[in-house]
C-alpha cells in the first residue's frame, strides 16, 4: 500500500512468475471455486474430532468443577493459564504483520497479512476460553462486565490486572476482527463478481456489503486501514503488556519483575511468527501459492524470529542476573533452586534450548531460506514458548513461603490436556474453513504492488536505474 | 429511483487511465466514478475528490472512549461504591490507564468502521449497479454521466481515442437498493415498478 512507484532493482521480487492482474485473481480465488481436496477433508475432520474431545473435557469440568484438573493448593494456575498466555502470544503476529509492518511500509506483508490476521483472530478465540472456563462457575462469567446490577451495585475492581485483561483481550479481538473484515470486503467482491453458482453469489454478495471499487470508497478504505493500523500498533503492545501485569503486579517471587512487559511482548511476537511460519509453509504448498508466499517472505519472518528470540534470551539472562544481584532470598531461591534446578529444571532447560539457542541458527542465510528447517524450527519455537509460560507459572507456584503448602509434583489430568487439544481443534477448524472459503491472500493489496514488486515487471526495470534524476522524475510522475 | 444514462469505458492499465482521466475532465465531461480493483494512488486527486475526514471522526470517537472510561471509573470508585483496596487512594489514576487506553482504541475502531460503512453505503443486502463485472478483477472502469448537453457518440469516440477498451452506454440506477446478488430483481419491489422497468 505504499506510495512508492518504483522499488530498487536490487530488491528481491515479492511476487514470482509472470503475472497479470487477472492471473492474480485466478491464482487466489482458485481454491474457493475448486472442490476441497482429500487432504483438506482429512485435516478438517481431525480438527472436528479434537474440538469434540475438548467439548467433552469442558463438560466434565463444568459438571464436576475444577477438581477435574490437577491444580493444587499453591498451583492454582496450571496448564490452563499457560495455554491462555501461549495462545494470546500466538495471536500477536497477525496484527504485528498487518499493522506495524504497514506503518513501516514493508511491502512483503501483503503476501502473508490476510492469513496471519485470521490466525490472530482464531488464536485469541482459543485464548479467551481458558480464563473463562477457569472461573469454575462459568455461569457467573458475566460478573466481570461492569453494568448497573442488583448486587450492590457491585462493580468489578478496575484496579485489578485481571479486569484489565478482560478489556484488553476483548478490545483486541474486536479491533482485529474489524481490521481483518474491512480488508476482506474488496476481495469478497472479487469472488462475488466471478461467481457462477447462485449460492456463491448470494453468500459473497452478503459478505461484500455491496462493495464496488469506487475511487472515493478506496480513498476512505485506505484512510480506515491506516488509522486502524495506527490504533492496532499500540494495542498489540498493550495486550501482552497487560497479560504480563497479571504476573508482574503480584508479589510472587519470579513474577514480581519490571522486565515482564517488554519480555512478554517480544516472546509473543516470537511465538506468533513461528506459528505463522508453520501455517504459511503448509498453505503455500497445499494451495499452490509459492509465487505469493516466496522464499523472501519466509526469510523475512525468520529474521524477525531470530531478533525476537534473542530479545527473549536477553530477558532470561537479565532475570537470572537480577535474582542474584537483587539479593532477595526468595527471588534467588525460586530462580536458582526451583527453576534452573529442582523438580521442574528439565522444563527450564527445554525452554532455553528451544527459544534461545536453536533460533540462533537463523543467522545463517542458507538455513533461513531452507523450508524444511524453517518448518522444524517453527514447531521447536512454539514448544519452547509453551514451556516458557509453564516455567513461569508452575516453577513459581510449586514452592511457597510456607513449606507446609509445598505441593506434590504437578501433572495435568486427561481433561486438562483435552481442553488444550480442544482449542487446537477450534483453531484448525476455523483455519481450515478460512483457507477454503476466504481469499487467503489479500488480492487487492497484491495487485497494488504487482507492478513495482512483481518478478516480470522488475525484470523490465533495469533501464530505470540508468536514468538521471530529472529523467526519472519526469517518467514516474507523468500524471501529476 | 435515480435512473441515469452513463457512458462506460474500461482501461487495462493505470498508466493509460491517468492521462485519460485528465483529458476527459478537461473536455468538460462529468465523471460519475472510476471503479478499480485496488486502490490506485493519486486517482482521487486526479478526479478532484477532496480528502476524506474519516480519520478526524476516528479521533473524536477515540476521545469519547477515553472520556467514557475516565468518567465512568472515577464515578464508580470515588462516588458510587467506594472500596478500600489496600489503603490506596480512591482516585487511583495510574491503575486506570490500561482500561482508558483500551476503550479509546475500541471506540475509535468501532466508530470508524461504522462511519466507513455509512459513508460508503455498505451493508449486507445492499446492492449497487455493476458497470463492469471486471472492475473487481483486472479493469479500471471509467463511468461518464450523460447530462442534457452530452453527446453520447462524441463521448464514446473520445474515450476510444484515449485508450478505453470496451466502451458502452448503460442506463442504470445510480444509487443503491436492497437486494440479493443471486437475483436480478430488487427485494421489496412493487409490481408496477417491475412492470415499467
Amino acid at each position: 500500500m505504499s506510495v512508492i512507484k518504483y522499488e530498487s532493482f536490487v530488491r528481491e521480487p515479492l511476487i514470482d512468475g509472470d503475472k497479470t492482474y487477472k492471473q492474480v485473481t485466478e491464482d487466489i480465488v482458485y481454491t474457493i471455486e475448486a472442490k476441497p481436496t482429500r487432504l483438506w477433508h482429512i485435516g478438517f475432520w481431525i480438527s472436528v474430532a479434537l474440538l469434540l474431545f475438548g467439548v467433552y473435557s469442558l463438560y466434565k469440568e463444568v459438571v464436576y468443577g475444577t477438581g477435574q484438573w490437577n491444580l493444587g493448593k499453591t498451583i492454582g494456575w496450571g496448564w490452563d493459564i499457560t495455554n491462555f498466555v501461549w495462545w494470546v502470544g500466538i495471536g500477536h503476529a497477525g496484527t504485528l504483520i498487518s499493522a506495524i509492518l504497514l506503518l513501516f511500509r514493508q511491502g512483503w506483508r501483503t503476501g502473508v497479512n490476510r492469513a496471519a490476521e485470521a490466525m490472530t483472530i482464531f488464536a485469541v478465540m482459543c485464548a479467551g476460553q481458558f480464563p473463562i472456563w477457569h472461573m469454575g462457575r462459568v455461569w457467573m462469567a458475566f460478573f466481570v462486565m461492569p453494568y448497573p446490577n442488583t448486587r450492590g451495585p457491585l462493580w468489578p475492581n478496575f484496579n485489578s490486572p485481571l479486569l484489565w485483561d478482560v478489556f484488553a483481550i476483548s478490545t483486541y479481538f474486536t479491533v482485529s476482527l474489524l481490521f481483518w473484515y474491512s480488508g476482506l470486503l474488496p476481495d469478497f467482491a472479487t469472488v462475488r463478481d466471478r461467481a457462477k453458482t447462485k449460492l456463491r453469489k448470494l453468500l459473497y454478495g452478503m459478505a461484500s456489503f455491496g462493495w464496488n471499487g469506487s475511487t472515493k470508497h478506496w480513498q476512505r478504505f485506505e484512510s480506515l486501514s491506516l488509522v486502524l493500523a495506527g490504533l492496532s500498533t499500540p494495542l498489540v503492545l498493550s495486550v501482552h503488556t497487560i497479560v504480563s501485569f497479571d504476573f508482574a503486579t503480584s508479589i510472587v517471587p519470579g513474577w514480581h519483575t519490571t522486565i515482564f512487559p517488554p519480555y512478554f511482548v517480544a516472546g509473543a511476537v516470537f511465538s506468533g511468527f513461528a506459528m505463522v511460519q508453520t501455517l504459511m509453509l503448509i498453505v503455500r504448498k497445499v494451495m499452490n501459492l509459492q509465487d505469493y508466499i516466496t522464499l523472501g517472505h519466509i526469510e523475512a519472518m525468520n529474521k524477525v524470529i531470530v531478533l525476537t528470540g534473542s530479545i527473549v534470551g536477553c530477558a532470561y539472562l537479565t532475570e537470572l542476573f537480577i535474582a542474584w544481584y537483587g539479593a532477595n532470598q526468595y527471588e534467588y531461591d525460586i530462580f536458582y533452586k526451583y527453576r534452573i534446578a529442582g523438580a521442574y529444571g528439565w522444563s527450564y532447560w527445554l525452554m532455553m534450548t528451544c527459544n534461545v539457542i536453536s533460533p540462533q541458527l537463523f543467522w545463517f542465510r542458507k538455513l533461513r531460506r531452507n523450508i524444511g528447517f524453517t518448518f522444524f524450527m517453527s514447531i521447536i519455537v512454539n514448544v519452547g514458548m509453551w514451556f516458557e509460560r509453564f516455567v513461569i507459572i508452575v516453577s513459581s507456584l510449586y514452592r511457597d513461603y510456607l513449606p507446609s503448602s509445598w505441593s506434590l509434583y504437578y501433572r495435568p489430568t486427561i481433561f486438562e490436556v483435552g481442553f488444550y487439544l480442544g482449542t487446537f481443534g477450534l483453531f484448525f477448524f476455523c483455519f481450515f474453513l478460512f483457507a477454503k472459503y476466504f481469499p487467503t491472500i489479500a488480492i487487492a493489496e497484491v495487485k497494488s504492488i504487482l507492478k513495482t514488486s512483481g518478478e516480470s515487471y522488475k525484470a523490465k526495470m533495469g533501464d530505470l536505474e540508468k536514468l538521471s534524476l530529472e529523467e526519472f522524475d519526469k517518467k514516474m510522475n507523468h500524471h501529476h | 429511483m435515480d435512473i441515469r444514462k452513463f457512458v462506460v469505458g474500461s482501461f487495462d492499465d493505470e498508466a493509460v487511465l491517468f492521462p485519460a482521466v485528465e483529458k476527459v475532465r478537461k473536455a468538460g465531461y462529468k465523471i460519475h466514478d472510476v471503479y478499480t480493483p485496488f486502490p490506485v494512488h493519486g486517482l482521487d486527486k486526479a478526479l478532484g475528490l477532496r480528502d476524506t475526514s474519516l480519520h478526524t471522526a476516528g479521533f473524536i470517537y477515540g476521545l469519547t472512549g477515553l472520556t467514557t472510561a475516565l468518567s465512568f471509573i472515577s464515578w464508580i470508585l470515588t462516588k458510587d461504591w467506594i472500596q478500600n483496596y489496600g489503603g490506596k487512594p480512591h482516585f487511583s489514576l495510574p491503575a486506570w490507564i490500561p482500561i482508558m487506553f483500551e476503550l479509546t482504541v475500541l471506540f475509535s475502531a468501532v466508530g470508524m468502521v461504522l462511519t466507513f460503512c455509512y459513508l460508503c453505503q455498505m451493508a449486507p443486502f445492499v446492492k449497487k449497479h455493476h458497470f463492469s463485472l471486471r472492475a473487481t478483477d483486472d479493469l479500471f472502469v471509467m463511468v461518464i454521466e450523460c447530462t442534457a448537453k452530452t453527446n453520447v457518440q462524441e463521448a464514446e469516440a473520445f474515450l476510444a481515442a484515449n485508450g478505453a477498451l470496451d466502451i458502452n452506454v448503460q442506463v442504470a440506477e445510480a444509487g443503491w437498493w436492497i437486494g440479493r446478488y443471486d437475483m436480478d430483481r430488487k427485494l421489496f419491489e412493487t409490481q408496477t415498478e417491475a412492470a415499467t422497468a
